[in-house]
């Protein structure tokens, strides 16, 4: 067979099949169907139906993990998934006089109180830091959590950042002399499997959840991580600000998340703040100028 | 069908009222819930945080030219299903549907699905 037979052949093939050809390239790939990825594109086997797994290893939390049974589960839109905002009365926050009236200071872009994006005022939209406890109350995605003798180390899918919490024995600061958008944290083991933390020192300028609950300079962060058995942690929250909130509350109870392979490489997922000043030129202004027009 | 309706710049607006809401990154209360679909030409796919957007000229019942702009989910979610940096093509014809319009009338919205020229699908399904 000539080569230029075999050329021509792989032409027609070519212009007769183009979806075909189309096909392995990676700018036309199946759609409409939920094939999880990880960062280097490779395909994460979904979350086994039943539960049953190893017996957890003793006080060790290391490895990637992810919402389970969606790795999408975590996104919490509206607000985390015990208290989203939506009005009904099971999910009223006891917010005291002060936390009511800065919540309705905080402009979002979700929940019961959102407003056009022209008009929100969430400091996350401009790419401020996402702080604590936000991080974990909006868009938990995959974590990596690394341990050592002297602290837990959770590295964050969710804007790319990452906590240190300490265990070498140290208390929390008496007195906060620099707020921090991440606070301060220490952690002990409260059983062989399950690991608590506190968080405290954290910047006002943050927002609790992606519907702009606030919190003061006295919020403190309890966070329960339980690993349930090998592939399984349960992860609580408990929310404490005498100035925000007549009394504690959880966001998260036993939110699940499910141990992910050695090899998941966790995406990228960068707040960029000249993609988001693109993101407000395009859209928000363009809706400001849309409205001063109709009113003229 | 013919040629030139097949490519032909026609908007086609179904005004469909649906529920639910959109994950995104700055809030949906600007977007109501009508439906469009919008027959037009790829000008850019702009793949970013926390918002990735179709930019597309179409042409309205009078025969001007309107710049379309379409929302999108975050790359890190619509990688998932499918859809990626390399999915569109300026210069290419697309068929566009929207679920949540600009309040305000511009041609802003929401995207839910995307016909290729070649007939291929990209949608995240049922979700959203």
């Amino acid at each position: 067979m000539s080569n230029r037979f075999v050329t021509a052949a792989i032409l027609v093939a070519v212009l007769a099949f183009p979806a075909l050809t189309r096909a392995q390239t990676t700018d036309r790939r199946e759609s409409g169907k939920n094939i999880h990825r990880d960062g280097w594109d490779r395909i994460v086997p979904p979350a086994p139906k039943d539960q049953k797994s190893e017996p957890a290893p003793v006080r060790d939390l290391t490895g990637i993990w992810e919402p389970t049974p969606g790795y999408r589960d975590g996104v919490f839109a509206t607000g985390p998934k015990e208290y989203p905002s939506d009005s009904k009365p099971e999910h009223e926050l006891p917010f005291t006089p002060l936390g009511l009236k800065t919540w309705k200071e905080h402009k979002p872009g979700f929940g019961t109180t959102a407003v056009p994006i022209a008009e929100n005022n969430d400091p996350f939209d401009i790419c401020d830091p996402i702080g604590f406890p936000r991080l974990e109350l909006f868009n938990l995605r995959a974590i990596q959590i690394f341990q050592s003798k002297s602290q837990v180390a959770i590295v964050y899918q969710n804007d790319q950042v990452w906590r240190n919490i300490w265990m070498d024995g140290r208390e929390l600061p008496k007195e906060i002399l620099e707020p921090r958008w991440y606070g301060y944290s220490v952690g002990k083991w409260v059983d062989d499997y399950t690991f608590v933390t506190e968080t405290v020192g954290l910047d006002e300028r943050t927002w609790i959840d992606n519907v702009g609950r606030p919190h003061s300079d006295e919020l403190k962060v309890t966070e329960t991580w339980h690993r349930v058995n090998h592939d399984i942690l349960e992860f609580t929250m408990t929310i404490d600000d005498p100035k925000m909130f007549t009394k504690p509350w959880n966001p998260l109870n036993k939110f699940r998340m499910r141990l992910q392979p050695e090899w998941f490489d966790i995406r990228e997922m960068i707040c960029s703040a000249s993609e988001a000043q693109e993101y407000n030129k395009t859209v928000a202004e363009q809706v400001v100028a849309d409205k001063n027009a109709k009113k003229k | 069908m013919s040629h030139r309706l097949v490519t032909g710049f026609l908007v086609s607006v179904a005004l469909l009222s649906i529920s639910g809401s959109l994950f995104a990154h700055h809030g949906n209360a600007a977007y109501d819930n009508k439906t469009v679909t919008v027959k037009g030409t790829v000008t850019a796919w702009v793949w970013t945080n926390p918002h990735s957007f179709l930019k597309f000229d179409a042409k309205d019942e009078k025969g001007n030219v309107v710049h379309w702009l379409g929302e999108w989910n975050a790359p890190s979610t619509l990688i998932n299903f499918g859809i990626t940096a390399k999915s569109f093509k300026t210069g290419e014809e697309v068929t566009v549907t929207m679920t949540g319009m600009s309040k305000t009338g511009q041609p802003v919205g929401r995207v839910t699905k995307v016909i290729l020229p070649d007939g291929q699908e990209l949608s995240m399904g049922s979700e959203r």
